[in-house]
């Protein structure tokens, strides 16, 4: 662990005040992830600012109908608060299916946006790794890439970003607020926010050193929502695959569909094609098949993530399945058990 | 009132809720100092330089210590108490921490940080500099690898690990053949670890003795071997055995960990010697998967042939495994193979292959885990090709009398097991063909396995000191993992002696006190109450000839074998209104209070009988086929385990049991690169313990059946014997379920979900 010093900003002003004096300063809001992160060594900053106390944790319903979820908001208070559970339930179902009850009490929005990588050779400093180290090499290309991506992957890095929430924002639509380190404010569509690691693994987002994430702006959505999780234990795991489905039914027909997937690649990964192929159609398995093989037509599986392709269209098509309504989910609407793929141990196959 | 078989709550449950149990980890200690571990990044050659003058400038380092500059140590005894330390089939380290610049595996301890704080440790232990002249690793067990056959488990004469029985292995090898009916696959399991919620810890700590030249080493140490590591420390320093204490009073947990790894505790006692300060040392969670042992990999080949109507003719049953390139220690998955069913011709096999990964040892049903999930596969394989019901099969081969060397069981009521698990799943309702049940997209199965665990018995001693006041402290060199060692041992020893539980209390975790075994191999209830049995004969056989002797006792003059106790008295068998208290007895006799020892070991019954626990498992699943999701609808297990002295403690201890192997079956496994040696997975976010969300309502019960062979109140050991047949339950319901045989554990969506030629198509980015 490196040496650091810490301090405490009290509001936005003196968060960026804090960052701009800074040299290798980095702001600290839950912590759950980037606290291991420093224990291993993989994160060095000089110094944190502590920004827990900025009062960014506020959950407010906007005149234009858009659901302002403060950046410091935990993502328990996201997920069961009334107006997610009620309009966004696909928001709620990826939360609760992520970490723990404790860590999700500690873990604030912005934190979740900025989750590293699950690759374990990001973790471990004695192996090459050109997101951790620029231009070491990639340690997991010919390593155990059990975990890693089969979709806009590239030679530099083949790794995943672990978050279920950012699936499920990503096919509502979410707008990210950001306030910059010199004063003044920019908008970063979700789709935007994360990028595909290309020759600069390093950077996971389109954010700027020193910028500061305020909220996550959810547009105002009347349609379905859902998350469908595959994991190698029934709690408590990250994704071997996910999906996220956004869903606007006019009678029995498809109005509007967002399809997303998670663990599949460097960032939430929009199935860009499935809005237009999904538009005007009935819900149909053969037509949710379509869309899946199609999702995949570009994966590159390699030694030991080849599963992820069949696993990922089947989870695909379940989900739409139970979004639609041609399959009952799996637990209420909002709840873990909704998206917990295969239901949880015990007598009762639905819960 | 007995309080041998009643639910009595935990005795230290209190405590350990309340925060007042203070493990290992946990104590403060004057003037502590912390010690780092820094470990090796390379896992095989040798270390070239170490540059630890960075670290040595870092704030508050007291000490770097390396293999140029750390005390020198002796070696370690080959063999102890019977047990083979050293060499093929032996259970520890071949090598000693800091001694030479030797790498075996990545992660080796190649230098030890000393500093006033644990952050000043860890920040310094990042500035060490260790170049090493690295040479190829052996990190994956192939065809190719170079094996070795080890004679013994542990060095036991009674373990063989090569073995045939009813002729030759030509000939058994023949009979198999022969056989009408026969099925053979190769069966593999993962490298596993215990990942106990406690991390390993030590703190440790010299003195100078007053009144001699020597030198006593204090360890306060999260160990469940306090006599076996009391004798290697000694050893290693050069001191007397009297002149090292460990002690042990809570552990968080060890399954077969921390009982055998004693180059971590040797570790912190050096830095203890080189800076003269009392040292703490706690593992990381990612240093358990390097540091605090593993259950090895096995690669196991199952061979049953049998008679068209189910009896077994031949079975041949061989192992292939690995250890580090420090240990010999081995999985020896043929133990139950000799024992589970009656079957006349027999060939185990057990090879060895030493790679440059980290040292395994003991996990909870050594041998017995993997092995009997590869017979108990196996098994329901041939009963499906034979066209029987699986339990039908079991029973076809029943065991009447131990098959390996035809003695009489001491106490076995297996049956009874079989029938009362089978109610309690709905076994009649199953068909007899797979993939025929459904409940909404989930296919459905149901599977059963058979369980056993040897009933083993060591040496034991055991010390009462009995007060005046009518209190008990009964005192042994034993330990408490977490099963409720502290709650079971005072009920024994309360209806041992005569008292009331509340009036006895039990003091174990020191290794002043007297002998006790290592906790492990679901012994330790058999031997330590048997020991506490003798101790209690001698404790009233002293207050009897103490009344006997008096004239104004009620009990004056009569013989010793017409007298009984109970509730703190003594009494006249014959005429139980006349007797008198202990502490009556005590107090005219101008005592504080009395003492008595006494000391158990496997008796001549050894030979006569053969002992184990036995039982059966049973499970239902539900698979998505698409999702490849196995969630477990219900087990239930049923044991006859001997008596139970507390329901409660039995209870929790094979639902843990149970909890391992849904574990086995469906989510443990650990990766290690496979150029490196690092460990992929090294921590519990991604080594998966299975969730509550996992673990489905588990349904245990006894037979409470005492054991008429077994000293003491006839209890047999059921610390392990919970995750025996456990994982092959679940994964022949998964069968059953989707008609589909999975051969590997652990049973991953990964596996369940195969891509088609396609989709596999291995276009990696290059």
């Amino acid at each position: 662990m490196h040496p650091f010093r810490y301090d405490r900003a009290l509001t936005v002003q003196e968060a960026l005040q804090s960052i701009r004096n800074g040299k290798n300063t980095a702001f600290l809001a839950g912590g759950t992830s980037q606290i291991d992160l420093m224990k291993e060594d993989v994160h060095r900053p000089d110094a944190l600012v502590d920004i827990k106390r900025v009062p960014l944790a506020g959950i407010l319903l906007l005149p234009d109908g858009v659901l302002r979820l403060g950046a410091n908001a935990s993502n328990n208070d996201v997920a069961y608060h009334p107006l997610v559970q009620k309009q966004y339930p696909g928001l709620a179902e990826a939360i609760l299916a992520g970490a723990s009850p404790q860590i999700r009490n500690m873990a604030s929005m912005g934190g979740n946006l900025l989750q590293r990588t699950r690759c374990p050779y990001f973790r471990d400093t004695a192996m090459a790794c050109n997101k951790r180290e620029p231009g070491t090499g990639c340690s997991a290309l010919e390593g155990i890439n059990r975990v890693h991506a089969v979709l806009g992957a590239s030679e530099k890095c083949i790794a995943t970003h672990p978050s279920d929430m950012c699936v499920a924002l990503a096919v509502l639509d979410a707008l990210v607020q950001v306030q910059k380190p010199g004063g003044g404010r920019r908008t970063i569509r979700f789709r935007d926010f994360h990028r595909l690691p290309g020759n600069e693994p390093q950077k996971d987002s389109a954010l700027e050193p020193g910028e500061l994430i305020t909220s996550v702006d959810l547009p105002a959505f009347a349609g379905r929502s859902h998350y469908l999780k595959v994991r190698e234990r029934a709690s408590y795991a990250f994704a071997l695959v996910s999906v996220a489905v956004a869903l606007e039914m006019e009678g029995d027909t498809i109005k509007t569909a967002r399809v997303a997937l998670g663990s599949v690649a460097h960032k939430p990964w929009l199935v860009e094609d499935a809005g237009k192929r999904l538009q005007g159609k009935k819900p149909d398995v053969a037509l949710f098949r379509a869309v899946a093989d199609d999702a995949f037509k570009d994966a590159k599986p390699l030694e030991h993530n080849g599963y992820k392709i069949p696993l990922g269209k089947n989870t695909l098509v379940r989900a739409l399945m139970e979004t639609s309504g041609l399959m009952p989910l799996q637990g209420p609407a909002g709840t873990a058990f909704a998206s917990s793929a295969g239901g949880v141990a015990g007598d009762e196959a639905v819960a | 009132m007995e309080s041998i078989g009643q639910p009595i709550d935990r005795l230290d449950g209190r405590l350990k809720v309340t925060g007042g149990a203070r493990y290992t980890a946990e104590l403060d200690l004057p003037d502590l100092v912390y010690g780092v571990i820094v470990g090796s990044t390379v896992p095989s050659g040798r270390i070239r330089q170490v540059d630890a003058a960075p670290a040595e400038r870092a704030p508050g380092v007291l000490k770097v210590l390396t293999h140029e500059n750390a005390p020198r140590l002796l070696p370690i005894p080959a063999e102890l108490s019977g047990i083979r330390l050293l060499g093929d089939g032996g259970v520890g380290e071949e090598y000693l921490p800091l001694q030479a610049a030797q790498v075996y595996f990545a992660g080796q301890p190649v230098a030890f940080v000393v500093a006033r704080t644990f952050e000043q440790a860890r920040h310094a232990a990042t500035l060490v500099r260790v170049e090493y002249d690295a040479v190829a690793p052996k990190l994956v067990m192939n065809a190719g690898s170079m094996a070795t056959r080890p004679d013994k488990f542990l060095g036991r004469p009674d373990e063989a690990l090569q073995a045939t029985r009813g002729g030759d292995a030509a000939a058994v090898r023949g009979v198999f053949d022969a056989s009408p009916v026969r099925v053979s696959h190769t069966y593999t399991t993962p490298i596993e670890h215990h990942s106990p919620l406690e991390m390993s810890a030590t703190i440790a700590l010299w003195v100078r003795m007053p009144d001699r030249a020597s030198a006593q080493l204090t360890l306060y140490d999260t160990c469940r071997n306090l006599k076996g590591n009391q004798t290697i420390l000694a050893q290693v320093f050069g001191l007397p055995t009297a002149n090292v204490r460990i002690v042990s009073q809570f552990i968080g947990g060890a399954f077969g960990a921390k009982g055998f790894q004693w180059n971590t505790p040797i570790l912190c006692a050096l830095a203890a010697k080189a800076t003269g300060r009392t040292v703490k040392l706690v593992l990381t969670r990612q240093q358990m998967f390097l540091l605090a042992g593993q259950r090895a990999a096995t690669e196991q080949g199952y061979a049953i042939g049998a008679e068209a109507g189910g009896e077994i003719r031949a079975v041949l049953h061989t192992t292939r495994t690995h250890s580090s390139a420090i240990s010999g220690y081995i999985e020896p998955c043929g133990r139950t193979t000799k024992i589970l069913y009656s079957l006349p011709h027999l060939e185990i096999s057990h090879e060895l292959v030493r790679l440059n990964l980290p040292t395994p040892c003991p996990m909870r049903a050594p041998g017995e885990a993997p092995g009997t999930w590869a017979q108990e596969t196996a098994m329901d394989e041939l009963a499906e090709k034979l066209g029987m019901d699986p339990l039908t099969f079991r029973l076809r081969n029943y065991a009447d009398v131990d098959p390996e060397n035809g003695k009489p069981w001491s106490s076995k009521h297996l049956k009874e097991c079989y029938t009362r698990g089978a109610e309690l799943i709905g076994w009649d309702r199953r068909p007899s063909q797979p993939r025929r049940m459904r409940e909404g997209q989930y296919l459905v199965g149901y599977g059963m396995a058979t369980t056993i665990y040897p009933a083993g018995q060591r040496g034991a001693a055991a010390r009462i000191i009995l007060s005046a006041d009518g209190s008990a402290v009964v005192r042994s060199a034993t330990h408490d993992q977490g099963n409720g060692a502290y709650t079971i041992l005072a009920q024994v020893a309360a209806d041992a002696l005569g008292l009331p539980l509340a009036r006895v209390r039990f003091e174990l975790g020191d290794s002043d006190f007297p002998q006790a075994p290592p906790a492990g191999g679901s012994a330790t209830t058999v031997s330590v109450s048997a020991a506490i049995e003798q101790a209690s004969t001698q404790a009233k056989r002293q207050l009897m000839e103490l009344a006997v002797a008096e004239v104004s006792s009620p009990l004056y003059s009569a013989k010793l074998k017409d007298i009984g106790a109970s509730n703190g008295r003594l009494f006249l068998r014959s005429d139980p209104g006349r007797g008198e208290e202990y502490t009556a007895i005590l107090r005219r006799t101008q005592r504080k209070h009395i003492t008595a020892d006494g000391e158990a070991k496997p008796g001549p019954e050894r030979e006569a009988f053969s002992f184990s626990s036995f039982g059966a498992v049973f499970a239902k699943v539900r698979v998505d086929p698409e999702l490849g999701t196995v969630r477990i609808a219900q087990v239930a297990g049923v044991y006859d385990v001997g008596r139970v002295i507390n329901p409660k403690t039995t209870r929790s201890q094979l639902h843990g049991g149970i909890g391992f192997g849904i574990g086995m079956a469906l989510t443990e496994e650990t990766i290690y690169d496979s150029r490196t040696g690092r460990a992929v997975i090294r921590d519990l976010a991604d080594y998966h313990i299975p969730s509550m969300a996992d673990t489905p309502l588990i349904t245990v019960e006894t037979l409470d059946i005492a054991d008429p062979q077994i000293p003491g109140p006839g209890a047999r050991g059921l610390g392990e014997i919970g995750i025996v047949g456990t994982a092959a339950a679940i994964t022949n319901a998964v069968y059953h379920a989707t008609g589909i045989r999975y051969r590997s554990l652990p049973l991953t969506p990964a596996k369940m979900v195969v891509p088609t030629a396609a989709e596999s198509r291995n276009t990696a980015t290059t």
